[in-house]
């Protein structure tokens, strides 16, 4: 079936393209940007004049819940919630129940995801096996059952040793490794940021340094091994310096950053606000700068939600006994058209950071509307206001800091392989 | 932290000293100065709680605090309750919150909370009813407001006054939620210098930021103090490999009669107990003439006495002095 989206501001920016431009689809592609192409006739219009229209969105990193978590979520609920954002693909992270460390769990999550039918599901593998930190996973076996990279989701590898086999094992398939940052021991029971805040609250601190002296070392192990490697949720200033150099030195890292550390920081936590509890930790003023100008550089080429949907129960306790982590599918898009109103980055480069780059870490055919690409298609409307609620969340995990904020900019149609999952209710 | 006050500025929970101002502070020792009389009786009751309900919630074993707070809701004459929960049973917030809400059916008008999470108190005080007060006994590495009051209680009934003192917290501050508390009551009661000594590995980083200056010899750290408080080491703290021993920290940080002899004449010893003598302290120091330490016990009735009336809204009238 043949679909044409007219009169929308088109921007993407794998191809450099920021003009109004009609968007012609066919069987799931892209067929052809500007005028009708010969031999085209839609079965149905969009006429979307005044909005923007973007390639799909692009999550790094979900954790869907399901299977073995699904109090907290499921894969049903968080897809339905990703095309309420805008995002047409979800990259999930291993740290299900069981891990993903076999392909059948991949076969699993791809098939309920299937069921569904809304935002694709892509799947990071366990690097280590029940992301022990021991043994390797049969990484060859998963590549083939289709995961896209490879990662030890939050649960960090002491064993350097284990570490450095695991980039080369995963070097040898040609799969991205994805890193997280942290000493476990340094890390141990921590709470908050190590910092003037912390030290206030009582509140045991997480150090700079948890974060900087892990990097080192993957850092150097990258360089050794070869792979191509992705940090996840830098959290420090000296954290993206270290990248910047590493980059400098042509070594084949990405990175990125999650929203929530770009615009809240350890004040947040003055009354204990377990909302704003997230790992890494929210950090200081200045850490956070950093971060932002490391965007604005292109240091962080990548901003994720790092979507961690949670039932009520666990965030209601005592700031160091509830869980880490916010829900953030639904607020990926307007934080980063946030931005763009703070002038750190141009619409172009805040969509590349959500689209085209977070797809080039795994090299996902998706983010770019380049005709032959599916058409997985977001368009927003860039001039509404909204008020994020509880009713506006259709994630099951309503644990977000930005609830009762009000943004600007609000998707109106989703597309995922030509079809429109998502359309906006006018009320 | 307007949590604690009601819209006239009245005190409805005590969970920390910090956000409240110099005079709450000291309309809070001027209450437990009225208070003090009431232990020397025969007959130790005033009926000002009288009918009202208060549950001791301690999530955390506790003898010394849990027994003040007792006598002291007993002397005002309110109904107590005394829970020991296992904090192992609570780690899921559901039960934390069915705790309460089962108290609060039994129309009880006071938590008194000890937790060993840092704000464990603000959490509670957060999802009470209305008719609730919640007075905070220790959470975390938090706060402990009624500690620091009864010491500050303790200072001011030796000294007199706040404003030229010098006063040094000796020991753990890292895991201290005691030090976080007299640090905030000494700086909003116009203490114009206070030193925190210890080794580095008990020092919290940017403690200066509350106002203290920081020092890693005890020797230099002491010189000229008028007060002295030191704080409780626990044997964990060489299982986690921030001390080498008890016997190398006791040489280093230990309080003898020789250490104290830098500070002023009349220095005044206090500790929050339990004391490790030989530790931390020395027994000449400890029961030595400038040791103030078993009246910060008796005082500390006082204080949560003052504290749990003002929080139920029945304080004496302080000008009268008689309770």
């Amino acid at each position: 079936m043949g679909i044409s989206i007219r009169g929308g501001w088109v921007v993407d920016p794998a191809n450099g393209i920021d003009e109004q431009l009609d968007i012609h689809v066919e069987d799931g592609l892209i067929v052809g940007l500007g005028p009708t192409p010969a031999n085209f006739e839609a079965e149905r219009e969009f006429h979307v004049d005044g909005n923007v229209v973007c390639p799909g969105l692009i999550e790094l990193r979900a954790s869907l819940r399901e299977p073995g978590q699904e109090h907290k979520a499921t894969i049903a609920s968080e897809s339905r919630a990703a095309v309420h954002g805008g995002i047409t693909t979800l990259c999930c992270t291993p740290d299900t129940d069981p891990v993903v460390d076999t392909p059948a769990v991949v076969e699993l999550i791809h098939q309920r995801a299937a069921a569904v039918g809304c935002a694709r599901v892509e799947v990071q593998g366990a690097l280590t096996q029940r992301l022990e930190g021991s043994r390797l996973s049969e990484m060859g076996a998963l590549r083939d059952a289709g995961c896209i990279g490879v990662s030890n989701a939050y649960r960090v590898m002491e064993n350097t040793e284990v570490v450095r086999r695991a980039m080369e094992y995963a070097a040898t398939f040609g799969l991205t490794v994805l890193l997280f940052p942290e000493d476990p021991w340094l890390a141990r029971d921590h709470a908050a940021h190590e910092g003037a805040v912390g030290t206030r609250l009582g509140l045991p601190g997480l150090a700079e340094t948890a974060e900087t002296i892990t990097l080192a070392r993957d850092l150097l192990l990258v360089e050794a091994s070869g792979v191509r490697a992705h940090i996840c949720g830098l959290s420090t200033a000296r954290g993206v310096e270290m990248v910047a150099q590493a980059r400098g030195r042509g070594l084949p890292v990405t990175a990125d950053v999650a929203l929530p550390n770009l615009f809240l920081t350890e004040m947040d936590l003055t009354d204990f606000n377990s909302a704003c509890k997230v790992r890494p930790p929210l950090r200081t003023q200045r850490d956070r700068d950093a971060l932002r100008q490391g965007v604005h550089e292109g240091t962080i080429a990548t901003l994720c939600a790092a979507h961690q949907p949670h039932e009520p129960d666990a965030k209601q306790a005592p700031f160091t006994e509830a869980a880490p982590g916010i829900s953030g599918l639904e607020t990926l898009l307007a934080l980063t058209l946030r931005l763009v109103d703070e002038g750190l980055l141009t619409l172009q480069q805040a969509l590349a950071r959500i689209t085209y780059e977070p797809a080039r870490v795994f090299g996902l055919e998706a983010g770019t509307l380049s005709p032959g690409r599916p058409a997985d298609i977001c368009v927003f409307d860039p001039e509404r206001h909204w008020r994020l609620t509880r009713d506006r969340l259709w994630s099951e995990g309503h644990n977000t800091p930005f609830m009762g904020w009000e943004f600007k900019g609000e998707v109106t149609h989703t597309f995922v392989a030509g079809r429109l999952v998502y359309r906006l209710e006018e009320p | 932290m307007n949590l604690q006050l009601t819209d006239e500025g009245r005190l409805r929970h005590f969970l920390t000293i910090e956000g409240l101002d110099r005079p709450m502070l000291t309309r809070i020792l001027d209450t437990a100065e009225s208070f003090v009389g009431v232990g020397e009786r025969v007959v130790k009751k005033v009926p000002l709680l009288r009918g009202k309900t208060i549950a001791n919630l301690f999530f955390e074993p506790s003898t010394r605090t849990r027994s003040t707070f007792e006598l002291a809701a007993k002397r005002l004459s309110a109904d107590l309750l005394n829970l020991s929960v296992s904090a192992s049973a609570t780690r899921k917030g559901e039960s934390l919150m069915d705790t309460l809400r089962n108290l609060e059916a039994m129309q009880c008008e006071m938590f008194v909370v000890r937790h060993d999470a840092s704000g464990a108190a603000h959490y509670i005080a957060s999802h009470v009813a209305p008719h609730v007060s919640v007075i905070n006994a220790g959470d975390g590495r938090h706060a402990h407001p009624t500690q620091a009051m009864l010491d500050m209680f303790t200072i001011r009934r030796h000294k007199q006054h706040f404003e030229h003192l010098k006063v040094a917290i000796v020991g753990d501050l890292m895991h201290s939620r005691v030090a976080r508390s007299q640090i905030h009551a000494l700086s909003i009661l116009g203490v114009p210098e206070i030193r925190v000594v210890a080794p580095r590995t008990l020092i919290p980083p940017f403690i200066e930021n509350m106002g203290v200056h920081v020092y890693t010899r005890l020797g230099r750290g002491l010189k000229d103090v008028d007060v002295i408080i030191m704080l409780r080491l626990q044997n964990e703290r060489m299982d986690s490999g921030l001390l080498p021993s008890q016997h190398e920290y006791f040489r280093y940080y230990g309080l003898t009669e020789e250490r104290l002899a830098v500070a002023d004449d009349n220095v005044i010893v206090m500790h929050p107990g339990p004391m490790n003598r030989g530790v931390e302290i020395d027994s000449d120091v400890a029961d030595g003439p400038h040791s103030v330490i078993l009246q910060q016990v008796t005082y500390g009735i006082a204080i949560r006495m003052a504290v749990m009336s003002m929080c139920l809204g029945n304080p004496p009238a302080v000008e009268g002095g008689e309770a």
